[in-house]
């Protein structure tokens, strides 16, 4: 297992891997809210933590396709099928990596990014946590839909939208922990839904990505 | 006999009319397609039993 | 005599060619009834004005795009646990009809809300909701009609209406959570009860009888639709396979 996972870290941080394509497309999702709605900083401070969970959300979706599509295409994911590994195992390291890889990057980043949209000094607290507790369950959502539309030459598309309507409750609990936590009012209780959420997709959604994918196997 | 529907005439008339349009489209597109699939399988069907009588 | 009978394709053909007209006359006759009932001999409301005949749409519509979905759900597991063809094909039928459903509950409640909230559109939970219904529809229609081998579609689309189910009901209670909204709790089943109490919220008895005539039109209506477009279907899916062997033979 940890073979695997250190694998799919070595992979994704070689050149061809789209590591940190995630990042520079959260940058530029940040960069151009404030030119769709206008430089007022009162209008900014108020949208800026749902801004940055949208841009983190969609920056995760990106770099989705990549996620099974290059061991499929060579082969690797036949092998591991094979291997003494369960494949539950294979989809959740899976989803691990893609979040070492793309979630906590933009967790890590999101603090700088909220600067540029004037966030109030409470919500950079809040709106970490959140994106800490809330990206682990968009990377595990993700596989599942990676894994539905391996097999298919042109899934990208397909892929956000079998994906997205399935983020809506994450994005919800995220957002409005980060909109709370930015405007000083009592954020727990979203927090521990959130939780609640991450907690429930990794402990469940792995069993139907692995039945999916042997399905696409056969 | 178009009942008095007062000052939301336009409200009520409009959302019949789409509703019923939706509804008829969906019936229409059901319809069109079974028929087309029908008789796609009669013709099929006929040839492949001509031949069998044929080959047979 | 077991209801399993009906997996076999071609009894299933046989039998649904046969009950189709009676749905198919049923579910006509029941929504014309409801409809011209509900539309010419039905009060107007005190507070809502004529708006409220667009109830005998808007609740029968709501009720089948939720519906549909249960029913594709439960054929899903029939498909995933027994592996009969005709209820895989019998949710794939359903669901634009679903669809269908969920867009005239949305468009029926916005021209209703125009003047009754003074908005077409609010985020409010149940609007929100139906919202989200519509795009997982959306979904489960894009994958069966992007896989071409019919039972890995068929096994794709049945693990994504289970997961779907479990994320629209997360969705529904995340949505109320997010916002409190202004659409009126569903009071028609309330008023089912007909206990005679009238109190302010429930839809009274001379609403209630046309709505539930045109209620169980939509139902017959979605049956008759479903059994036909199942039909196609296993037609669809039957000619695939005589081309191929076809091919196969020259």
């Amino acid at each position: 297992m940890k073979a695997l996972l250190i694998r799919d870290l070595k992979l994704a941080m070689r050149a061809g891997g789209g590591f940190g394509l995630g990042l520079a497309f959260f940058l530029i999702v940040t960069v151009l809210i404030p030119f769709s709605v206008g430089p007022q900083s009162a209008l900014l401070a108020t949208i800026a933590p749902g801004g940055l969970w949208l841009g983190a959300l969609l920056a995760c979706l990106l770099s989705l396709d990549r996620l099974l599509a290059l061991d499929w295409e060579d082969g690797t994911l036949d092998l591991l099928a094979t291997a003494p590994l369960p494949l539950e195992s294979v989809v959740t390291i899976k989803a691990l990596a893609h979040w070492l890889t793309t979630g906590l990057p933009l967790v890590l980043i999101a603090p700088a990014l909220g600067v540029l949209l004037s966030l109030p000094a409470p919500g950079y607290f809040w709106l970490v946590i959140s994106l800490l507790v809330g990206t682990p369950a968009l990377s595990v959502i993700g596989t599942f839909g990676a894994a539905l539309t391996v097999g298919l030459k042109r899934g990208g598309l397909l892929l956000s939208l079998l994906v997205l309507p399935l983020y809506v409750p994450t994005l919800i609990f995220g957002a409005e922990v980060a909109r709370r936590g930015a405007t000083g009012m009592e954020a727990t209780t979203p927090l521990l839904l959130l939780a609640g959420i991450t907690a429930g997709v990794t402990a469940l959604l792995p069993f139907a990505s692995a039945a999916v994918l042997r399905v696409n196997l056969r | 006999m178009i009942p008095d529907l007062g000052k939301y005439a336009v409200t009520v008339l409009s959302s019949y009319g789409a509703s019923l349009v939706l509804l008829a489209l969906l019936v229409a597109v059901t319809l069109w397609r079974g028929r087309k699939v029908r008789a796609d399988m009669a013709e099929l069907e006929n040839r492949l039993k001509t031949k069998a009588n044929r080959d047979g | 005599m077991s209801l399993w009978e009906y997996a076999n394709p071609k009894k299933f053909l046989t039998t649904s060619e046969r009950v189709l007209p009676v749905f198919w006359w049923l579910s006509g006759a029941c929504i014309v009834i409801g409809l011209i009932w509900g539309f010419f001999f039905t009060p107007d409301d005190y507070r809502q004005g004529s708006t409220v005949k667009i109830i005998y749409l808007h609740v029968p519509s709501a009720l089948m795009a939720i519906n549909a979905w249960l029913m594709m759900l439960v054929a899903s597991l029939i498909w995933l646990i027994r592996r009969h063809h005709v209820s895989a094909l019998a949710a794939r039928a359903a669901a634009p009809v679903g669809a269908t459903m969920t867009v005239i509950a949305l468009v029926t409640g916005a021209i209703w809300g125009q003047p009754m909230w003074g908005t077409w559109w609010a985020w409010d939970p149940r609007l929100t909701s139906f919202l989200i219904l519509f795009l997982f529809y959306l979904g489960y229609i894009a994958l069966w009609s992007a896989i071409e081998d019919p039972d890995t579609a068929a096994d794709l689309t049945s693990v994504l209406c289970l997961v779907g189910s479990v994320f629209a009901i997360l969705s529904r209670y995340a949505v109320n959570f997010w916002n409190q909204g202004l659409h009126q709790g569903a009071s028609v089943m309330r008023a089912g009860a007909i206990t005679g109490t009238d109190t302010e919220e429930k839809v009274s008895n001379i609403f209630f009888f046309p709505l539930m005539v045109c209620m169980v039109g939509f139902v017959l209506l979605f049956i008759a639709l479903v059994l036909y477009r199942t039909g196609t279907e296993i037609r669809a899916r039957r000619i695939r396979a005589l081309m191929a062997r076809e091919r196969m033979a020259a």
